[in-house]
Formats: structure tokens, C-alpha cells, sequence
């Protein structure tokens, strides 16, 4: 079988679509015509899968959606299993909700990317908008579960009340980053913004460089700490530059204390 | 059956359904691990007083553990699955969590057929008074426990199994030194076995018991079938030149991991042999009415000739 592909037609509306129901479990089982027939939302309307897409192949457990821009919205959201590879950019809030099965970006994606995933792999081969892993509005926790890969740099308020999981994010992060945390573990090896870990509760937050930090975190002093040898080690085999990092001492600064004050910004030192 | 002129009895060793649950304990250095474990596997001979029947399976190489450090690995057994997490808490608190460097983690977590999750740091964490810190890395959830030497990482739980405990056999020889010989030959050979215990003093136990005593409160009481300074006055088991006997017993994850730890146990003291000394091999029971599993010591033997 090969991979379910739906190619975004160029003709497609201008508005933004909601491709929420294009993942492995909403479609397992459905002929090609009745996928075809699967309504997405699209501005104020709801359009055919096949009007606006190409669709070829029928392996509903590997998705594929080709062409992609920055309009596509939703992908994988609540995905519980299986694999769905962009190619291209995605829109807002890709992986939203996403609880198993594997989700790669071969381009952008914009905001809320990751937000309310309790597990599975999201990864995002190029740069990322504000808001990854955080809660959207009305939520009180982001991110819950599940790994979360960038290659490329992230937005503001990465991390934002992030509650479990791990976010490896390659390049840099933008302003905020770890902001009201309540745990999980969030690492950026480029530099951050301003703001770092603001109102973080708990969690952390593992830095390459030491960032620019509020009086309400404190210097705890250098140290080795075993789990990061554990972690790294759980990280062998993932495909990010954080698989071949096998360091255990940090200086460990610990904040917001002006909010709990129980999370970690850790920095390695030699 | 004659092995190397050593009388094998016609008898029967007999076990009982245990719960059993290993933890892999790494620290710095061998050294250290030896020690927590030591500390952890003491007084625990026997469920009779002490609760849990432990002792060490064997040292790890730091290829071997989780936090690619030196390491020990360590087995519990117990009657219950109550008395085993109380056990596996307190000892962990009082033993691991208060040895310098050491970590913790699961030592069974895949391979059996039924695996219950127990705690082993889930309690422990609030030693950490709020400081405490949950990490998950690939499906296993560990605590972070600020300690004064740094910080004591633990697995949050461990598995533990239907195990079988109290597999033993007797060792009758001419005299003492004889008799402790062979068992310390047995002793050294059933060690390399894996999944299998001997939780007495150096794997050996000098009093065996029969149930029942003559005193009223007491439930068990000296083997006195088996004591050869008894020999002219009860209903012995011993010929005029047994001047020593002593037993070995065995904890095992499965029942054939007891019966392949005494086929090498019973191998190692048979080939001391009669000129050594050795002149029989038994093995203890209650007539096999109390224990689930028994362990033909004939059947074993056969099986390695």
C-alpha cells in the first residue's frame, strides 16, 4: 500500500482549511471514495477532500499531505496513531491535542504547534511560531505529553504552561520562553529571548547558554546531575542534533520565585 | 542415585508461591552499589522474622544499567504483595536513599506473565519536601530527590512477580569443616546462576526447622531428625558417620530457575565426593502437603546426567 497523499490543489480557496479530520484513525477504514468525501472546513464553508485536494495512494495509517502552505490548520489534531508527513508548511496549532503516532513538518509551522498534545512525536523540520507546546486561551495547561522536535527556532512563549513532555528545540527561542511553566522539560540550544522562564512554576528549562534572567531566579550553584545522562541517553537514536549531546553538569538557577519558584533553567558548563 | 559415591535421597525439596521484585542499584563505583545493596538485603534471611527473603543476584557492568553506571542488582521476596512493597519502601528509604551516589531503578520490566507495578520511589519522593522533581523519558517516570550529597534519582516503580521460595538441599558430611566446604563450593558455582537468591548467611543455613515444637508458642523448632548430636535419641535421619549437616536455600524468579541453581549447587558439593567427606544430599519438606512446588532432587540430578 502506499501512503494516503492528498496534494493541495492550486486552485484551492484562499481561505484557511481545518484538516482536522485528515488523520490515520479518523480515516482507517474509509474507501477512497468516502475519504474523498470527508468534509473539511474551509473560511465560512465546508468543501469535498477531493475539491481541494489531489488524492492518490490509500494507506490511511501514513498520510501525506503535499504542497502544503501556512493555511493548513489543525494537522494531526487528537491523532492517536500512525504517521502524517507534511510537506511544506502547516498552519496554526499542528499536533493540537495529538496523543500517539508520529507527525513531521518538512517546513514551518505557525502558532500553537504542539499545543495540548499528551503524546507521540511531532517533529518540525524548519522554524516555528509563537505559542509551541503552550495552552491556548481558556486553557490552563499546553503541552502534556509526547516529544516535540524543531530544527529550526521558535517563537515567543515557547513552553507556555506547559504541563509534561519534552520540547528539543535547535535553534533559538523568542521572548518568554518557559513562561508560566508547570513542568515538563523544555531545551533550546540557541539563545532565548527576554523573559526567560517569567511566572515558571515548576519544570525545566536546559540551556546552552546563560540567558539574560530576572531577579526572581536564583544561582543554586554548579552541578552534575544524574538524570541528564539518563535523559540523553533516552534521547540515542532521535532525529535531532540532541541525540549526541552526552553532558551532565549545569549551573542551575531556580525560579519564578515570584510564582512557586520550583522550576529549573539549567546551563551547561564545562 | 550415586554421584561421585555422594547417596542422592529419594525426597523432595518443597517451595512456596512468593512475590518477588528485583531493584537495580548503580552508584560511583562498585564499591558503593555493594554497600547499598548490603545494607538493603540485610536481615533478610528469612520471611519468618524478617519480612522479606533477600540478597544480591549480582554486580552490573555499567553497560548494563540505566545511568550506564557501576551497578548491583538486587531480588525480594516475600509471602505477600503487601509485605513485599511495605518492605521494598522502608529498605529502600532507610538503605538506598541514604547511601551516597546511589540511584535506583526497575529490575523487571518485561518477560513474565503477569507483572504488577510497585513503588519504589512513588513514596520515597516526598522526602523531598516539595523539592522533589518528576522527569519521564521514554514511557518510565524517575523522581529527582534533592539530597545533601546532590540529588538521589529513582525509578518511580519496579515490577514485581509471581516468584517460588524456599528451595533448598541438605548437605550430610563427616564433619563440620566437610560439610561447610561443600556448601561453599555449592555456594560459588550457584551464584553464576541468574534470577536465583540464597538469603541466608552466606548462602547457608546451620538450622533448619520442622514445624511445630513442643512449646506451645512456638511454630517451628529445631530439625532434629537432621541433628547428628541427636543422633542416639530421636528418630534420625542420619547413619552413625554424619557428624555435620547443613542446608541450602534457594529464591528463584521461576521454579526452574531453583531447579537449574541446585542442579549446580548439588553438582559443586558432589564433586568434593566421599573423600572429602561428603556423604549425602537431601533436601527438606513438610511431607509436601504445605508447599505448591517440589523439587525432586533425583528428577534435577537426572536431568544433568
Amino acid at each position: 500500500m502506499s501512503a494516503l497523499t492528498f496534494t493541495l490543489k492550486h486552485d484551492a480557496p484562499a481561505q484557511r482549511i481545518d484538516l482536522a479530520p485528515l488523520t490515520p484513525d479518523h480515516l482507517a477504514g474509509k474507501s477512497s471514495a468516502e475519504i474523498g468525501a470527508v468534509e473539511l472546513l474551509c473560511g465560512n464553508r465546508r468543501w469535498r477532500a477531493d475539491r481541494l485536494f489531489d488524492i492518490a495512494g490509500s494507506d490511511t495509517d501514513d498520510i501525506v499531505i503535499d504542497n502544503a502552505n501556512g493555511k493548513l490548520d489543525f494537522i494531526g489534531r487528537g491523532m492517536q496513531r500512525g504517521r502524517i508527513t507534511v510537506n511544506g508548511d502547516a498552519g496554526s496549532y499542528v499536533a493540537f491535542g495529538m496523543r500517539g503516532g508520529t507527525l513531521t513538518v518538512n517546513g514551518n509551522a505557525d502558532a500553537f504547534a504542539a499545543s495540548g498534545m499528551t503524546g507521540g512525536t511531532l517533529k518540525i523540520d524548519g522554524n516555528v511560531g509563537d505559542f509551541l507546546a503552550a495552552a491556548i486561551p481558556g486553557e490552563r495547561k499546553g503541552m502534556k505529553g509526547g516529544l516535540v522536535i524543531v530544527t529550526g527556532n521558535a517563537g515567543d512563549r515557547a513552553g507556555d504552561q506547559m504541563r509534561r513532555g519534552i520540547v528539543l528545540i535547535e535553534g533559538n527561542a523568542g521572548a518568554y520562553c518557559a513562561s508560566r511553566m508547570l513542568a515538563g522539560t523544555l531545551a533550546v540550544m540557541g539563545s532565548v529571548g527576554d523573559y526567560v522562564g517569567y511566572g515558571m512554576r515548576r519544570g525545566t528549562l536546559l540551556l546552552f547558554k546563560t540567558p539574560a534572567m530576572h531577579a526572581t531566579f536564583q544561582d543554586c550553584g554548579s552541578h552534575t546531575l544524574p538524570f541528564l545522562s539518563l535523559m540523553f541517553k533516552a534521547f540515542k537514536g532521535l532525529p535531532t542534533k540532541f541525540a549526541d549531546i552526552d553532558q551532565n553538569r549545569v549551573r542551575r538557577y531556580m525560579g519564578d520565585i515570584a510564582n512557586d519558584g520550583k522550576g529549573e533553567v539549567l546551563v551547561f558548563i564545562t | 542415585m550415586i554421584i561421585n559415591g555422594v547417596q542422592i535421597d529419594d525426597t523432595f525439596a518443597e517451595a512456596f508461591g512468593m512475590r518477588a521484585t528485583r531493584v537495580l542499584i548503580t552508584a560511583q563505583n562498585h564499591q558503593w552499589a555493594r554497600h547499598a545493596a548490603a545494607a538493603m538485603t540485610g536481615f533478610a534471611t528469612s520471611v519468618i522474622a524478617c519480612g522479606v527473603e533477600a540478597g544480591i543476584e549480582r554486580e552490573l557492568n555499567p553497560s548494563e544499567t540505566p545511568d550506564g553506571r557501576p551497578g548491583v542488582s538486587v531480588l525480594l521476596f516475600a509471602m505477600s504483595s503487601a509485605v513485599l512493597t511495605k518492605q521494598l519502601e522502608t529498605r529502600m528509604g532507610q538503605c538506598v536513599l541514604t547511601c551516597p551516589t546511589t540511584a535506583a531503578f526497575s529490575g523487571i520490566d518485561a518477560g513474565y506473565p503477569e507483572i504488577t507495578r510497585i513503588p519504589l520511589s512513588k513514596n520515597l519522593r516526598f522526602f523531598g519536601d516539595g523539592f522533589q522533581i518528576s522527569k519521564q523519558f521514554a514511557g518510565k517516570r524517575y523522581w529527582r530527590v534533592p539530597v545533601m550529597d546532590g540529588e538521589f534519582l529513582c525509578e518511580e516503580t519496579t515490577g514485581m512477580i509471581r516468584a517460588v521460595g524456599g528451595g533448598n538441599f541438605l548437605i550430610l558430611a563427616e564433619s563440620q569443616p566437610q560439610a561447610l566446604a561443600a556448601c561453599e563450593a555449592a555456594i560459588e558455582a550457584m551464584r553464576k546462576i541468574p534470577n536465583v537468591i540464597m538469603p541466608f548467611p552466606g548462602g547457608v543455613v546451620r538450622s533448619g526447622s520442622k514445624v511445630g515444637s513442643k512449646y506451645k508458642a512456638l511454630i517451628a523448632s529445631t530439625n532434629d531428625a537432621f541433628c547428628p548430636t541427636l543422633k542416639g535419641i530421636t528418630k534420625t535421619e542420619l547413619s552413625p558417620e554424619i557428624e555435620s549437616v547443613m542446608e541450602i536455600v534457594i529464591d528463584g524468579l521461576t521454579a526452574d530457575d531453583i531447579k537449574q541453581a541446585m542442579r549446580v549447587g548439588i553438582q559443586a558439593a558432589c564433586e568434593l565426593g566421599t573423600q572429602n567427606g561428603i556423604r549425602r544430599i537431601s533436601a527438606g519438606n513438610y511431607g509436601g502437603k504445605l508447599g505448591q512446588f517440589h523439587f525432586k532432587l533425583r528428577e534435577i540430578m537426572g536431568a544433568a546426567a
